[in-house]
């Protein structure tokens, strides 16, 4: 038995006896999806049972390093894990930007003392984080945000507004761009981290099409920000902004990916359905088992070093595109069952609210076309 | 195992690459096809393959081949296809290389694949797609069997020195079982061998079997159960094939994106517009999605998966569907100049359509991936 075999023996009797049953089946809607945070009396026992055990073993970020709370795993021995995982058909134990997103960024551009003080808890789910990047005049412009951090001293005062800034009604802290020079677009901006308690923040929930408001417009008005909570140079966040869209991109291109069981999809499909709609989920199912694979590539590339720097711009495109198509054909399966909002028969809506969410996936983190143009100038080098 | 090419397959690919696009680029098909050429590939070429040792890819070590597996394979296959090369590898180095291994056959044939001397070709479809279904007969016959029936698409079958058939020994033309495999000689009595030239300028036989008479040791495996060596010689096809149309469409993409930055009108290079930019950069996408899948096929059946089936599917259909857009695409993004016999990017379209055809298309694979779902 090679040590591999033998992690994954460890691992699947560990999975089986605190992985609890609950944490195996479908996620319902995303209200199911476990976030953690200072606040935590909105989570299930279960929900807290697989977040907890997980996290104090380092298993919600198992390829970060021990000394900030990661699982110091080796590749191979993540992607045990997360076939392990596969195979039970875990929930994910904690959503995070702070694992998905500013954490990477950390690791790269923190300082010790900063990856000490924030990334351990990250991992343990215990403070819910939130990205401060759009702004109102600022979309596919990112660099043009004008939200201004003036210096004062050993801190910084922050005016301005973001908008679409995910759940920040209900995050702890938040990673946020900010002007700190107008000398230069891209070399003007920094990065900061505060707290969302402090004075001066406030938020305001959007009402989406899907009639949730996981979005907010955040308002920050004279909010004191020590300097020592600046990631990386001043005038230098562009390159932690840009590194971190990487991430973003990764985790939102690996949403809704087509598997042979437990999908939906497919089970609508055996239900019966008429012979174009199964015509079209077949040819469906093919793009979304391919694009699956290609996910477990780009990871194996990634970890090895050989993926294009702009590859997660073609993950993200092509992921959210077919996460978009596969929501169009639920509903067509689902017909006239689907279109309820409020009945409980339907979750309250869940497959119409869902299919009305995954319409932000291809704008959200860089609009579709922002990633076309990526991959045509730094990947295809075409001409400006 | 990781979904890249480890350092020696990388070199392979390498090798392979230098070696086929100087010995045998887009130019030499189209010299064969000019001239007519009645064999349908370059013979001195093919001994050069078996020089280079990549006919023997898939041979084990103790039969004088290299003992490597499909990811192998693929790499000179995908060569193969971005040069457009005429060539028996895909019948012959794979396909039937896989579905002979292990059996007699394997001594009789083995030394000439090893050499680049024997080709052998595929007689699988009984009508213009390919099916799951295989009608043909095979009634037992004294020591032996009686064919009678009719194949098409046997790409290379006018020259090939043994043909492998797919013919019913039991049961009705819908069920699995009751299929025999035969390996059947090209001068068999009462066997009529009509060539086509495809789009392509490939040759493809007709086949007609009228009570061709063949020995009990024609079997491949066992009869009956020659749905064994079938399937072996399918999933190398569908593997293989898929290869290379990841080489076609990686060969038609190149071109293309080559054409936008070289080609000017309105006084810039039209790879500047945003509207061929967002083109080109969405079929990029669809290639990379496609050669993952078709690197995870050969992988499985590398491993011996049972899952290989699966994986082999999604690989011919996703390639099938990302190379015929990159060759729909490359005409169209040349212009005027696509639709010129002179110019290359026909030449890729043609093979595309060829390869997205054999051993099942896109639709056939689909619609297999759902049946095996459950739907």
């Amino acid at each position: 038995m090679t040590d591999l075999d033998t992690f994954r023996t460890e691992t699947r009797a560990w999975l089986e006896a605190n992985c609890p049953p609950e944490m195996r089946e479908p996620m319902r809607s995303e209200k199911d999806a476990c976030w953690g945070g200072r606040d935590q009396s909105m989570l299930t026992p279960a929900q807290k049972q697989w977040m907890d055990a997980m996290g104090a073993r380092g298993w919600t970020v198992p390829d970060w390093p021990k000394e900030y709370g990661g699982g110091g795993l080796s590749p191979a021995e993540t992607k045990v894990l997360r076939e392990e995982l596969r195979r039970i058909h875990a929930r994910n134990p904690l959503n995070s930007f702070g694992i998905s997103m500013l954490g990477p960024a950390l690791l790269k551009y923190g300082t010790e003392e900063q990856k000490k003080r924030f990334l351990p808890e990250i991992a343990r789910g215990e403070i819910r984080w939130c990205q401060g990047y759009s702004e109102p005049n600022a979309g596919s412009d990112l660099a043009g945000l004008a939200t201004s951090a003036e210096d004062a001293g050993d801190h910084y005062i922050v005016n301005g507004q973001k908008v679409w800034t995910s759940y920040a009604d209900k995050a702890d802290w938040i990673f946020c761009l900010v002007r700190t020079s107008k000398e230069s677009k891209q070399g003007g901006i920094s990065f900061l981290l505060f707290d969302m308690a402090s004075e001066g923040v406030s938020t305001k929930p959007i009402l989406l099409i899907s009639g949730y408001s996981p979005f907010c417009e955040t308002f920050f008005d004279n909010v004191k920000v020590p300097k020592s909570q600046r990631v990386y140079e001043e005038n230098k966040g562009w390159d932690v902004a840009k590194y971190l869209l990487g991430h973003e991109r990764e985790m939102i291109s690996g949403m809704g990916l087509g598997q042979s069981t437990g999908d939906p999809l497919v089970d609508a499909a055996r239900g019966g359905v008429d012979p174009i709609l199964r015509a079209g989920i077949a040819q469906f199912q093919v793009r979304a088992r391919a694009f699956a694979i290609q996910s477990e590539r780009f990871i194996d590339e990634l970890k090895a070093g050989k993926a294009h720097p702009a590859q997660p711009s073609m993950m993200k495109y092509y992921g959210t595109e077919l996460n978009k198509t596969r929501h169009e054909l639920l509903m067509a399966a689902g017909g006239s069952d689907a279109l309820e909002w409020e009945s409980e028969a339907s979750n309250h809506g869940a497959d119409a609210r869902a299919w009305l969410r995954t319409k932000a996936n291809s704008i959200e983190g860089g609009t579709s076309e922002i990633q076309l143009n990526i991959i045509a100038k730094r990947i295809l080098e075409l001409p400006s | 195992m990781p979904l890249f090419l480890n350092d020696e397959q990388t070199m392979l690919r390498d090798t392979a690459k230098d070696f086929v696009a100087e010995h045998a680029p887009v130019s030499h098909l189209r010299a064969l096809r000019d001239a007519g050429d009645a064999t349908g590939f370059s013979r001195d070429l093919w001994k050069q393959f078996a020089e280079m040792g990549f006919t023997g890819i898939l041979i084990g070590e103790d039969a004088g081949g290299l003992g490597l597996g499909h990811v192998e394979a693929g790499v000179v296959l995908e060569e193969i296809g971005r040069n457009l090369s005429p060539s028996p590898f895909l019948s012959t180095a794979v396909a039937a290389v896989e579905a002979l291994k292990g059996t007699p056959h394997a001594d009789r044939w083995f030394p000439g694949i090893l050499s680049g001397e024997a080709v052998a070709a595929l007689a699988i479809d009984e009508g213009p797609k390919h099916r799951a279904e295989i009608a043909m007969t095979a009634e037992r016959s004294g020591n032996g069997f009686r064919l009678t029936g009719a194949k098409q698409f046997v790409t290379h079958g006018h020259v090939a020195d043994v043909i492998l058939v797919a013919a019913r020994t039991a049961g009705r033309p819908d069920e699995a079982d009751g299929i025999t495999l035969f390996a059947i000689p090209n001068d068999a009595a009462n066997l009529t061998n009509t060539p086509e030239r495809l789009a392509d300028s490939s040759l493809a036989s007709r086949l007609r079997f009228d009570g061709v008479e063949v020995d009990a040791d024609a079997v491949i495996g066992e009869v009956d159960a020659g749905g064994g060596p079938l399937k072996r010689l399918l999933a190398a096809g569908r593997t293989g094939a898929s290869a290379e149309l990841l080489g076609v469409g990686g060969g038609a993409m190149d071109m293309t994106v080559g054409y936008l930055k070289e080609r000017k009108q309105f006084g810039q290079p039209i790879g500047s517009f945003q509207a061929l930019q967002h083109r080109a950069a969405h079929l990029y996408s669809e290639m990379e999605v496609a050669r993952a899948a078709v690197l995870k096929a050969q992988q499985l059946l590398d491993a011996g998966d049972d899952s290989a089936d699966d994986a082999v599917s999604v690989a011919k259909a996703m390639t099938g569907m990302a190379t015929t857009l990159a060759v729909q695409e490359g005409v169209q993004m040349h212009g005027g100049i696509g639709m010129t016999d002179e110019y290359d990017i026909g030449f890729y379209m043609k093979r595309a359509r060829v390869l997205a055809e054999m051993f099942g298309d896109a639709n056939f694979h689909a619609d297999q991936l759902a049946r095996a779902a459950g739907y």
